[in-house]
């Protein structure tokens, strides 16, 4: 395989640009067009500069472009609906970092392997990228009846689009805590802190279980975390699970890699790292096919 | 003519942190009513982290959000239902319920440097006909510049009225009076401020709130609330009363529901101890107390460490999970 598959990326703003920076290392993945709708975006600029093809001519631009097979949508949930049939009917597949969740959500060490053919995936939330992946592991043997997970991030590394709807994070979470995580029931929350120097994403899961086995519980945590870190590396157990009854506390920090944003913005590392190394094994089985 | 000064009732929201949120819906409306004879402007009830606050995180609650909202505003007259609503922790569904069965007015709160995520809240609230009270927490960690830009960019959403909260209960009468007089300068709508009495200065710094030209200030009754408790609203009424300002409240009713009504039902005498003294001293969020203890013995430390490192790490409000880590990290240390 000496090929790699093309890719393009709708959004030139902080997510989009890390993701560019992370898709340099895939194997699979080559990166060809960063796409925008400001002509003098920086990110547009940053882009030219490192050699990429750019328009600011919006999603029109790539479609009709039959070699690029993968598009990352990292604009809003109102433009990725627009997005997602015009992607659908160009026969690319669409990795969407938006709330739209046009297709299912995928976390990818939980379900990936559920959804390779899907023509459109979500990455749910930076929150959920930190915590399923613990719901899972304590559900696959524990049964998990409620989880209820708290995403401290720092104020600096919260966009507008995060504030203005703070809501659709912690609805967004709390659902695909059911649905990927497999939980009965979930709820989430977000606390934004503007401590300076910027605090680390930092993740509590609690969950409420039928079967208290402390050490199967405890193996399932650490196994997720080791396999969670093969594509987060900075994502750490910072305390291991605390037993109360029936109630299982698991905390986990999230350091993000610096690549294209800073060390604490861990919360958005999680969700380009994730949408990468999904995309990553979706372009692997292409170039096997 | 005297000047009225507006007092809201936080016996059934604040006061819920003292009892570790184990009102029931029938205690709230006895005392509801109550504080509505009383003469009271405001009552706000619910959990003590407000709508969609009962959690691992908060500490269950006896009943829903609805359950509480239904049996109070079955029972008032004259005082106005209100809620509280973190975003990240509340939604804007969550105020659609409460609206639904009864809540007139909401207190749409965030962290002192944050009122941007309570934007669409405060928006959707008077879009339904609600009053909407932006509520900035924490205000000690906050210079007087950035509680005066926050204050704008609620009233730039249409807050009807900007609360400057002392949630730690770490400020003393001259940082209260500082604080009011600025946002008071700077924007239109009534300003409010609300106490609690970590180091002994509920009352006080309340006094000096509205000195500085607070128009809207909270009380509880027994002193009810997280950490030390609120600005025991009996006493508040008094010490106004003496000086002048009316608030509509009949003195002696008031003292009635404290002593008689809710003194009954409180699980522990309101004082300040160690641990709320160390929570005022050290800046950390008041409902932290309880989730500190808890942790201090689990682990076998002193819960006053526990507190005072959390203010040292600067956490804000709902960073209540942080105790177990810090707990953790101080018993490893040990």
């Amino acid at each position: 395989m000496s090929d790699k598959i093309k890719a393009a990326i709708i959004g030139p703003g902080n997510i989009g640009m890390d993701l560019m920076y992370k898709i340099k290392k895939s194997k699979y993945i080559e990166l060809d067009t960063v796409v925008g709708i400001d002509p003098n975006s920086e990110g547009l600029a940053l882009a030219r500069k490192e050699g990429y093809k750019t328009s600011h001519e919006g999603i029109k631009s790539i479609i009709g472009k039959k070699d690029i097979k993968i598009v990352f949508d990292a604009t809003g949930a109102k433009p990725h609906s627009v997005h997602a049939p015009l992607l659908k009917e160009d026969g690319k597949i669409a990795i969407d970092l938006t709330p739209a969740a046009v297709g299912p959500y995928v976390v990818p060490v939980v379900n990936l392997h559920e959804n390779f053919e899907s023509e459109n995936i979500n990455m749910v939330t930076c929150g959920g990228q930190a915590t399923i992946p613990i719901v899972s592991a304590i559900n696959s043997v524990a049964n998990v009846t409620y989880a209820e997970i708290v995403a401290t991030i720092s104020s600096k590394s919260a966009g507008p689009g995060t504030r203005q709807n703070i809501d659709e994070f912690t609805e967004t979470t709390a659902k695909a805590l059911v649905k990927v995580g497999g939980a009965d029931r979930a709820k989430a929350i977000i606390i934004l802190n503007p401590a300076e120097p910027p605090i680390m994403m930092r993740n509590t899961i609690n969950t409420r279980v039928e079967n208290v086995d402390k050490d199967a519980i405890t193996r399932a945590v650490e196994e997720m975390v080791k396999r969670v870190k093969e594509y987060v590396p900075g994502y750490k157990l910072k305390v291991p699970p605390i037993f109360d009854g029936d109630r299982v506390t698991v905390i986990v920090e999230v350091e993000g890699a610096g690549d294209y944003l800073p060390k604490y913005a861990g919360n958005l590392d999680i969700i380009t790292s994730a949408a990468v190394a999904a995309a990553d094994k979706i372009a692997y089985r292409l170039l096997k096919k | 003519m005297n000047r009225k000064i507006r007092v809201i009732d936080t016996t059934l929201r604040d006061g819920m942190h003292a009892v570790s949120h184990q009102f029931t819906p029938e205690d709230m409306a006895e005392i509801a009513q109550k504080l509505d004879e009383a003469g009271v402007d405001t009552i706000e009830v619910g959990h003590g982290d407000g709508l969609g606050g009962s959690s691992f995180q908060y500490g269950f609650a006896a009943a829903s959000d609805r359950e509480y909202i239904k049996a109070v505003s079955s029972v008032l007259k004259g005082a106005k239902l209100d809620v509280l609503l973190i975003p990240g922790i509340g939604t804007i569904e969550d105020l659609e319920v409460a609206a639904k069965y009864g809540a007139k007015v909401v207190r749409v709160a965030t962290h002192v440097t944050e009122a941007d995520v309570g934007e669409q809240h405060i928006k959707y609230a008077k879009k339904i006909g609600m009053e909407a009270i932006g509520f900035l927490m924490m205000s000690h960690m906050a210079d007087v510049n950035k509680i005066v830009e926050q204050a704008k960019l609620f009233e730039s959403y249409g807050a009807d009225a900007i609360y400057v909260t002392d949630s730690a209960g770490a400020l003393t009468p001259a940082g209260v009076a500082e604080r009011i007089r600025a946002v008071k300068q700077a924007v239109k709508v009534p300003v409010g401020h609300h106490a609690h009495n970590n180091l002994g200065l509920a009352i006080g710094n309340t006094l000096a709130a509205i000195e500085a030209g607070a128009d809207i200030v909270d009380g509880t009754c027994k002193g009810l609330g997280a950490g030390a408790g609120n600005a025991q609203i009996e006493v508040l009424i008094a010490v106004l009363d003496k000086l002048g300002y009316e608030t509509g409240v009949d003195l002696y009713k008031i003292m009635d529901v404290a002593d008689d009504i809710v003194a009954p039902k409180m699980k522990r005498p309101q004082v300040i101890d160690k641990d709320s003294l160390s929570i005022g001293y050290a800046g950390a969020y008041g409902s932290f107390l309880l989730h500190a203890r808890r942790a201090a013995q689990k682990f076998g430390i002193d819960a006053r460490d526990i507190l005072i490192e959390m203010g040292r790490r600067k956490t804000v409000g709902g960073q209540e999970d942080m105790i177990i880590d810090v707990a953790y990290e101080l018993s490893r240390r040990k």
